[in-house]
């Protein structure tokens, strides 16, 4: 048995390892693919103090060596499921059952899908999550973005400067987003704003050709010729398989304030999967070790 | 076997030629997700002998890159008998390589 069990491997996960293991408590950190979750997307980090021009790669590497080096135990399996016996807890993966007393869900968040026939098939052949992972393939090229919110701006912007016309499509009148980056976008020549409208269909040969969009208020549809579509329509938190035992808000994010207190005494959230307005890798790192504090605590009252 | 470092310029033999399934990954220096993925295709490679298993770099490669229609990365392709036989992309766990074999 474990003192505590963290599920995931992100920022904020390997943060909750790292101030658990400096309270001597034994850790097992569980994840289902990599370490470092979403941050290894992005290819410099800017706003993380004291870490000036460093790809999330490198910080993610760093941080897991630092954790591994406190000694946190790593096993790279599934979490679906945990089980809640009072002073212990059992989490279930894919393969195995593993126990302690007190559990770190870290889980994250993945990519919201449009929800359009085919999107899956052209994944890698024209629809793009990621502009600043797959912008270079554009270069030149004529690209939209989906979405309304900060990414969604950030992402038209980044491809203004690569793409030969950046459509930006949103389903509203306004954007969520910051202002400056609206301000920033329509001083740009090569972004044209779509408002009112939803991606409706996909059109492809071998890869992404065209896209029909649909305007809500006029039902009129047209058609965009195009090399590439990026969709930035948020994210979906991974609390799925906790659901019966864990609350959550509407929107599926653990109801935990920012002490990461879960409704299930010894089970605590941490990171882009708890409800909170301020999802950066600061807040990642912070929940980690918020989360981790009270673990350890209710570890030693129990 | 080691991952081998293929080119445009050595893609037909390495690839298209090969008498064993090829698995090709394609990636870019400045790609986490890619880094993620290189020690589980270099742990492959050392594992299975009857998959010919190379990277393709697509900055020094864009054509192959664009011969392929590979706009995502990282993206792994299998090659048999010289033509495309199946395609995953983005980061995988290697129970889920092990499937395109």
């Amino acid at each position: 048995m474990y003192d505590i069990i963290i599920i995931g491997a992100g920022p904020a996960g390997l943060t909750a390892a790292i101030y658990a293991r400096r309270a001597s408590k034994t850790v097992l950190v569980l994840e289902a693919l990599s370490y470092g979750g979403q941050i290894i997307n992005t290819p410099d980090i800017e706003n993380y103090p004291a870490a000036m021009h460093i790809s999330g790669y490198d910080f993610a590497t760093k941080v897991y060596e630092q954790a591994q080096e406190l000694g946190a135990e790593f096993v790279f399996e599934k979490a679906v499921g945990i089980k809640d016996n009072g002073d212990t807890k059992e989490v279930i993966t894919d393969d195995n059952t593993y126990t302690a007393k007190a559990v770190i869900i870290a889980t994250g968040s993945e990519n919201r899908k449009l929800g359009v026939e085919n999107e899956d098939k052209l994944v890698g052949r024209g629809i793009s999550y990621c502009a600043t992972c797959d912008g270079a393939f554009y270069r030149g090229k004529k690209v939209a973005v989906v979405g309304g919110g900060n990414t969604a701006l950030e992402d038209a912007l980044y491809l203004a400067d690569l793409a030969e016309t950046v459509y930006l499509i949103h389903r509203r009148d306004a954007f969520r987003g910051d202002e400056a980056t609206v301000n920033a976008l329509k001083e740009r020549d090569n972004v044209k704003f779509i408002y009112n409208s939803n991606v409706t269909k996909l059109i492809a040969e071998k890869r992404l050709t065209a896209i029909e969009v649909t305007d809500k208020n006029t039902q009129e549809v047209t058609t965009i010729e195009l090399n590439g579509l990026f969709v930035a329509v948020g994210r979906i938190p991974e609390n799925q398989n906790f659901a019966q035992l864990i609350k959550l808000d509407d929107s599926g994010y653990v109801s935990a304030g920012e002490d990461c207190i879960t409704n299930v005494p010894g089970i605590y959230a941490a990171g882009d999967n708890r409800t909170k307005s301020v999802r950066q890798l600061v807040t990642a790192a912070a929940d980690g070790a918020v989360a981790a504090t009270e673990a350890v605590r209710f570890v030693q009252e129990h | 076997m080691k991952v081998i470092e293929v080119t445009t310029a050595t893609f037909e033999n390495e690839v298209l030629k090969s008498d064993k399934p090829v698995l090709v990954d394609f990636n870019a220096d400045w790609c986490g997700p890619c880094q993620m993925l290189k020690p589980t295709i270099e742990q492959l490679a050392e594992e299975r002998d009857d998959i010919k298993i190379v990277s393709v770099n697509i900055d020094e490669n864009d054509d192959l890159a664009y011969d392929y229609d590979v706009s995502s990365i990282p993206c792994l392709v299998i090659f048999k008998d010289g033509k495309e036989a199946k395609r995953s992309v983005g980061l995988k766990p290697k129970s889920e390589i092990i499937k395109l074999f």
